[in-house]
């Protein structure tokens, strides 16, 4: 009379359930350690971060994912019915029940604060005064990069002045807008130097996506949006849009490069001013 | 308790018409349901598998898809609106006309009042009408495909502006009235469900039923109505105010000084964040009025097929209510990138974590139900322990999403595709085919054929793992989810190979439910006959019902409740199960 006690019956669907959860477990481990496929190269002083957050609850909810897929294997493979012994008759166990509440409770507490840390450092903290600024306008289907120019300063944009040819609707009357870059389609910046971006629509909602430099910002058609990342590698990278946006959507992008020195950066804003 | 109402009723015969088609019988509405969201889902599925066949060869020439589609793929290649049309139309099937009706308009309507002892629902009349005002929201939303202009392209979220103005895409004029039109039907027909399900639930249960000792099916559904009922009321309003945008001139949405392919645009003091608070205030409840269900379904089924009671049966209560009222402060971890004050976004980093504590508890409880279980792998019970695995992967890949540093890479990738896709597309997706291979027998009088049944299962559980676990690789790899054509980006260009084996492994998936349309659609013609009402050896009280039960459900005296539903394998008993209507002999353990 040992009911529950007993080890069960192997059965085929338990047995076979329970090789294909192990083949799930392994199959996860590899393509997770070993990363065959993975994150676009890094390429930003936060992404660092933002990758090594990713890394920690990696770690916590692999380990959860091994230990509840392979209990539920475990489980399948060992109590398939047999007909002599009944199931155990046990359906609680508070003291369990609460070890196991609490600790869920305190680990996820954890991931809070690591998270939290790392969101407060992109977002609560204000970019150098120092930083490149770009004023950055997305369209159906294309994005402007706007620059001050030499002046340091940006002139007045105004939605009744845009046309097929100001995209942006600059003034070209505003003094300070005189030695203002438009480029459509290309942005540059300097490498190590903090590069702080005004995210704007003129349509529906775009989303400003840079996969090498973690960041992803939405720019929201009324609003004037500001994030800032310090790119740490030089070299040609992508712009995506990642927010459905229309028919074109998948082709909304635009082409980034992150110029090896400041003067390299200025020479190119020189040939952009001269077209 | 509604003692008028008794089985001298029951023989008093109708017409085909009024019995099978105008029927006020919550088993016939209920299997109405269910066979009209099998219909939706068909639909849903076939677009899903176009949207793959373009995402693994975007620049192959399809010339048999050319001579079906002449429109949408001509020149031999899909058009990138008709993409568009695609993911927003396979979305909207699947989350409101399959996962939502099936799960509580389907499943609900046949099991709340077998499952509590009573002979149909509280308003019998407001149940046949929900029913129908959704069989016209799915006549609505199907023909918004058939439109000239172009199906509706917002995405099954619909983001304003792109959904508020209608020069935005050209399926965002006719085709997004209709996807409205649709929507506000649906939840015109969920809120009369919702509210006959509670009033049901909480008036008309049978003697000795209290309210802890409802089967966890029964809990789940109660739970799913009060969220419907105040969770679709707002979806209700924030359609409403984008059809005045749309149509009225008004500005809810739509900020000043939109320019829409240099033509400006006359709106003025909108915001299209508005929408978005409002949409997935509605929205993240909504995961759980489809999730919940299935948990509870899938709980029950379980505890069946292990022969051992649920594990924490009131954990498993509690939990569910948590994660209702949680539910509904979590809307924000939608949003994190959306521009909005990213103060908020720590808030809702902190609710979200929360929420997945009281989901930890039951994954721990469904693993203590088979801890030394004597489990019978029917098609039924396979499902229900697919369920838990497929719930727990989409599960713990919340975590990276929830908390907002890390969501910042992730948020619109394919990591976000694969967890939403898992968590609460098929995992429900499993519990409801557990549930339409343990019911059936009562909804038909026939058996499923059980070894198509469990092929069916072999190919749903591998499939969907193939097609669904690789997207969080490609999704870490930055593929950005709602593109027509990945290979547009140098970078996601090295793992297209991953985008061609989900492709291939989502044919296979799609065939494999082909197995389980047979199956369903020939059982109930020629399977084998159940001859016994209780043939699992369940314990619930619609399985002390004829198979399949008549109207009035009960012989002439209402069943009585003397137990809790989880009494498998009591030690000393004869049975390995004592139904709930078994007097107690010896003391009941609840």
């Amino acid at each position: 009379m040992a009911d529950g006690t007993g080890p069960g019956r192997f059965t085929l669907s338990g047995i076979v359930l329970a090789g294909l959860i192990v083949i799930l477990i392994v199959a996860s481990l590899y393509f997770f350690i070993a990363q065959p496929y993975w994150f676009p190269i890094l390429a930003s002083e936060h992404g660092a971060r933002i990758d090594s957050l990713f890394m920690a609850v990696l770690v916590v909810s692999g380990i959860a994912f091994v230990l509840v897929q392979g209990a539920l294997g475990f489980f399948v493979a060992r109590y398939g019915e047999n007909g002599r012994e009944r199931a155990a008759y046990w359906h609680d166990n508070p003291k369990a029940e609460a070890i196991l509440l609490i600790i869920t409770a305190v680990i996820l507490t954890v991931l809070v604060f690591m998270g939290q840390r790392v969101w407060a450092s992109i977002y609560f903290s204000d970019a150098p005064t120092d930083a490149t600024i770009v004023e950055i306008t997305g369209e159906q289907f294309l994005w402007n990069f706007h620059y001050a120019g030499p002046d340091g300063q940006f002139g007045r944009t105004d939605s009744k002045l845009i046309t097929s040819t100001n995209n942006i609707g600059l003034d070209r009357d505003d003094p300070a807008a005189k030695d203002d870059i438009v480029s459509i389609g290309n942005m540059h910046a300097p490498v190590n130097k903090p590069v702080r971006v005004r995210l704007r629509s003129k349509d529906v909602i775009h989303s400003f996506f840079l996969p090498n430099f973690r960041v992803k910002q939405d720019a929201v058609p009324g609003m004037g949006i500001e994030v800032w990342f310090t790119p740490t590698k030089a070299g040609p990278f992508e712009v995506a849009c990642a927010e459905l946006c229309g028919l074109g959507h998948y082709r909304m992008k635009a082409a980034l490069t992150i110029d090896e020195s400041q003067e390299k950066f200025n020479q190119w804003l020189e040939e952009a001013a001269k077209q | 308790m509604h003692e008028s109402h008794t089985a001298e009723h029951v023989h008093h015969e109708l017409g085909f018409v009024r019995k099978y088609i105008f029927s006020t019988d919550h088993k016939i509405i209920g299997i109405q349901y269910m066979i009209t969201a099998m219909a939706m889902a068909v639909v849903g599925g076939l677009l899903s598998m176009l949207m793959r066949y373009q995402l693994a060869w975007p620049q192959v020439l399809s010339p048999t898809l050319a001579k079906i589609f002449p429109i949408s793929y001509s020149g031999g290649v899909m058009a990138p609106e008709f993409y568009i049309s695609l993911v927003t139309m396979h979305g909207t099937l699947m989350v409101f006309f399959l996962f939502t009706a099936v799960l509580t308009g389907g499943f609900g309507n046949f099991l709340i009042p077998l499952q509590i002892g009573a002979r149909d629902m509280a308003f019998p009349f407001l149940n046949a009408l929900s029913y129908w005002v959704f069989l016209l929201s799915c006549i609505v939303i199907f023909s918004a495909l058939f439109v000239t202009s172009g199906a509706p392209m917002g995405g099954w979220t619909a983001y304003a502006p792109l959904s508020a103005v209608p020069s935005a895409a050209p399926g965002q004029a006719t085709g997004m009235t209709l996807w409205i039109t649709a929507i506000a039907l649906f939840s015109v027909s969920g809120l009369m469900g919702g509210l006959n399900y509670i009033t049901t639930i909480l008036t008309m249960r049978t003697r000795g039923l209290s309210m802890m000792r409802l089967p966890l099916t029964q809990w789940s559904l109660l739970i799913t109505a009060i969220l419907g009922l105040l969770a679709f009321p707002v979806l209700l309003g924030a359609g409403i105010l984008l059809m005045f945008d749309r149509l009225g001139g008004t500005s809810f949405f739509v900020p000043a000084g939109i320019i829409m392919g240099q033509v400006p645009i006359d709106h003025a003091g909108g915001h299209p964040l508005l929408w978005q608070h409002l949409f997935w205030f509605f929205g993240h409840p909504e995961v759980y009025i489809v999730v919940l269900p299935a948990m509870g379904m899938a709980s029950d089924i379980l505890s069946t097929f292990c022969r051992k009671p649920i594990f924490s049966y009131r954990m498993m209560v509690y939990s569910m209510v948590a994660i209702s009222v949680l539910s509904f402060v979590v809307w924000g971890h939608h949003m994190f990138v959306s521009g909005m004050n990213p103060f908020l976004g720590s808030v809702f980093t902190l609710t979200t974590l929360l929420i997945a504590v009281p989901s930890a508890v039951k994954t721990f409880n469904w693993l203590g139900t088979m801890w030394g279980a004597r489990i019978r792998f029917t098609a039924a019970g396979l499902f229900a322990i697919g369920f838990v695995s497929m719930f727990v992967s989409g599960g713990l890949s919340g975590i990276f999403l929830g908390t907002s540093a890390a969501d910042i890479q992730l948020q619109d990738t394919y990591f976000v595709v694969a967890h939403f896709h898992l968590v609460m597309a098929i995992a429900p997706l499993f519990a409801a085919f557990a549930g339409l291979y343990f019911w059936f027998p009562k909804m038909f009088g026939r058996f499923m054929n059980p070894l198509l049944g469990k092929i069916h299962f072999w190919f749903t559980f591998i499939g969907a793992y193939c097609v669904f676990f690789p997207m969080h690789i490609i999704g870490v790899g930055g593929q950005m989810r709602r593109i027509y054509d990945p290979t547009q980006y140098m970078f996601l260009v090295p793992q297209q190979p991953v985008n061609v084996f989900i492709t291939i492994s989502a044919f296979i998936l799609g065939a494999a439910q082909l197995i389980f349309l047979v199956n369903f659609f020939v059982s109930i013609f020629a399977g084998k006959r159940a001859t016994e009402r209780n043939p699992w050896h369940a314990t619930t009280l619609e399985w002390t019902a004829p198979s399949p039960p008549g109207h009035g459900n009960f012989g002439e005296e209402l069943p009585t409740v003397y137990r809790w539903p989880f009494d498998f394998s009591v030690p000393g008993e004869k049975e390995d199960f004592i139904p709930q209507d078994v007097p107690a002999t010896v003391t009941a353990r609840h």
